[in-house]
């Protein structure tokens, strides 16, 4: 079984601020982290290879620096790494990145696509889901728990809904995107750590897949940003003040809302 | 020429979802602006008798897909029939819930289609020429960003639940059932369920407070525990407690929010009564969804929450267990 794990380098936007002035992110000096859903799905991917026997790789697209998110992963256990990296995928959006991973992915091959379920500087979840529309493979989304059964040579899946879980059966090929609930990831080896500096990250660029030019990049994304704002008008709902009676019912609406009861 | 607002109205064991309803009350106002028609896509098994209920909520014309494939949520034939009726009526809009079935669906859906999706809007507005400004929070509601997808059709966006306001229903209003047949592709279902478990709801109102889902978590402003627990045990949640309590021996110390106590993290945490020291925000400010009730308007305890109402505790406690 070969186990691709795609991987997203994000900011640490717990530590995000807001430049007052000029009303942008301050991203100076913010450290960058893997995206903690992917670093469970590299953990899972490592559960595999350790219980049922598999080749984990770790696929990355950004810019060189991800190289350290890679090499974070291949000190977890990871055995190969790659990184997707070209000028023409820069200002891609979530249809655009979905198409040059796919073509990458095609590329290296695999029997399995792990990835995060979504990543905390976007919160989009889309990613994975389109990679898996791409490749023509199956998607099983919020995995709280993932299995290999030998027998029926099958992933078992447990899949998060709000108010349900489902256990899934998938056959050959398919696509996964877990919750970082699933597992606490494992911290980097030192033997591991030091073998890392021995392996390769290696480079794919637009060169090395078969895309389309014209779907890929700033000019190959159907979405654009028109505008971008700080105003902070849902993070938190103002104090109201209400009778009783109200209040129950808002609270009571908020909760169903939210599928909690 | 692509045209009509379309909304993924969503379903579970038959029970038009909430967040549905609401996305036909913003379709309206969009398609209002356009003089478009309203379309929703019902999908599921036994649940054709719903459509007026769309009707009356907005929609213009229903389409239903009432087929046994569609009986449980799987990624495969939910996006096979929508691809088809999206490319057989080429809408200009379709909007879904941003739910975890949203959220499966809809990117899914957009590689199918080959067009843009906007996720987790908590706005949606258009122009006359029918182009739709989709704002969403970005890095964990510190940013906001307007998307548009002015060059291809359908424009597509999944939205928060609770943010869009739902039409008062009519009965009496008139609309279009259609109900359509899929060609199945069954080779690419890839997908069975085993099972489907619908999350227990059995009431442990004395379990371990960290494993929680819901937290009815008193303080200083709420006399009678009495209430609370029984509130506790109709939304399956538990008891807790802010130090306040805990120190009068009316809570037992397992009980207690805060840097003295636990740290929780559980899906809601309802604050009756407390008024947010910084000990006990440390211990449960990460909850996913906060809501305070406090006479005290100035409480810190309103500054971590998500829905912050002022007003008696204790009162609001005993209009909770009428209506549940």
């Amino acid at each position: 079984m070969k186990i691709i794990v795609c991987v997203k380098q994000v900011p640490n936007t717990t530590e995000i601020k807001i430049d007052p002035v000029t009303n942008t992110l301050k991203r100076d000096g913010v450290p960058s982290i893997i995206n903690p859903d992917d670093k469970t799905a590299i953990d899972v991917a490592l559960q595999l290879k350790e219980k049922h026997g598999a080749q984990v790789c770790v696929l990355s697209m950004g810019p060189a620096q991800a190289e350290n998110a890679l090499r974070e992963a291949l000190a977890m256990g990871a055995d190969e790494a790659y990184l997707l990296t070209d000028r023409a995928f820069a200002g891609s959006d979530t249809l655009a990145t979905s198409t040059i991973i796919a073509a990458a992915i095609k590329k290296l091959g695999a029997d399995v696509v792990l990835c995060g379920r979504q990543a905390i500087d976007g919160d989009t979840a889309q990613v994975g889901p389109q990679i898996a529309e791409h490749l023509g493979v199956p998607q099983i989304t919020y995995a709280a728990a993932i299995d290999y059964d030998e027998e029926s040579q099958a992933l078992i899946v447990k899949r998060q809904f709000e108010d349900r879980v489902q256990t899934l059966q998938v056959k050959g090929k398919c696509l996964i995107t877990v919750l970082s609930t699933l597992c606490k990831p494992r911290y980097m080896n030192v033997w591991d750590i030091v073998n890392q500096d021995e392996k390769e990250v290696g480079k794919i660029t637009f060169a090395d897949i078969e895309v389309n030019p014209a779907d890929i990049g700033l000019k190959g994304s159907p979405t654009k940003v028109k505008s971008t704002a700080t105003k902070q008008f849902d993070k938190t709902i103002e104090t109201l003040e209400l009778d009783a009676e109200s209040a129950a019912k808002a609270i009571v609406d908020a909760l169903k809302q939210r599928h909690l009861i | 020429m692509a045209q009509n607002i379309w909304v993924f109205c969503e379903q579970r064991d038959g029970e038009i979802q909430s967040v549905a309803l609401e996305l036909l009350g913003v379709a309206k106002e969009l398609a209002t602006k356009t003089g478009e028609k309203v379309g929703a896509i019902l999908l599921g098994h036994k649940i054709k008798d719903k459509a007026q209920d769309l009707i009356a909520y907005g929609a213009d014309e229903v389409h239903v897909v009432d087929d046994k494939e569609l009986a449980c949520f799987l990624t495969e034939p939910y996006a096979q029939a929508t691809a088809q009726l999206a490319k057989q009526y080429q809408p200009s809009v379709i909007l879904f819930g941003a739910t975890s079935i949203g959220r499966d669906l809809a990117p899914r859906l957009s590689a199918r289609l080959k067009t843009g999706l906007t996720a987790d809007c908590t706005k949606l507005e258009n122009d006359e020429n029918g182009n739709l400004f989709m704002t969403r929070p970005a890095f964990g509601g510190n940013l906001f960003a307007t998307i548009i997808c002015p060059d291809h059709r359908p424009q597509m966006s999944t939205v928060r639940p609770g943010v869009m306001k739902k039409c008062e229903p009519d009965y009496n209003r008139k609309g279009e059932v259609v109900e359509e047949k899929i060609e199945w592709d069954k080779s690419k279902f890839g997908v069975t369920v085993i099972e489907e478990i619908k999350n227990d709801d059995s009431c442990d109102i004395d379990g371990k407070i960290e494993d929680a889902k819901i937290l009815v978590s008193c303080g200083r402003g709420v006399k009678d525990v009495a209430p609370a627990k029984e509130l506790a045990c109709k939304v399956k949640g538990a008891v807790a407690a802010s130090r306040a309590l805990v120190d009068v021996g009316v809570m037992d110390h397992s009980r207690q929010v805060g840097q003295t106590g636990k740290t929780v993290r559980p899906q809601a945490y309802l604050a009756f009564g407390i008024s947010g020291a910084i000990q006990h925000l440390a211990g449960m400010e990460e909850s996913e969804f906060i809501v305070a009730v406090n006479t005290d308007k100035s409480a810190p305890i309103f500054k971590v929450a998500n829905l912050g109402i002022v007003a008696d505790a204790a009162a609001v406690i005993k209009n909770l267990n009428k209506l549940l």
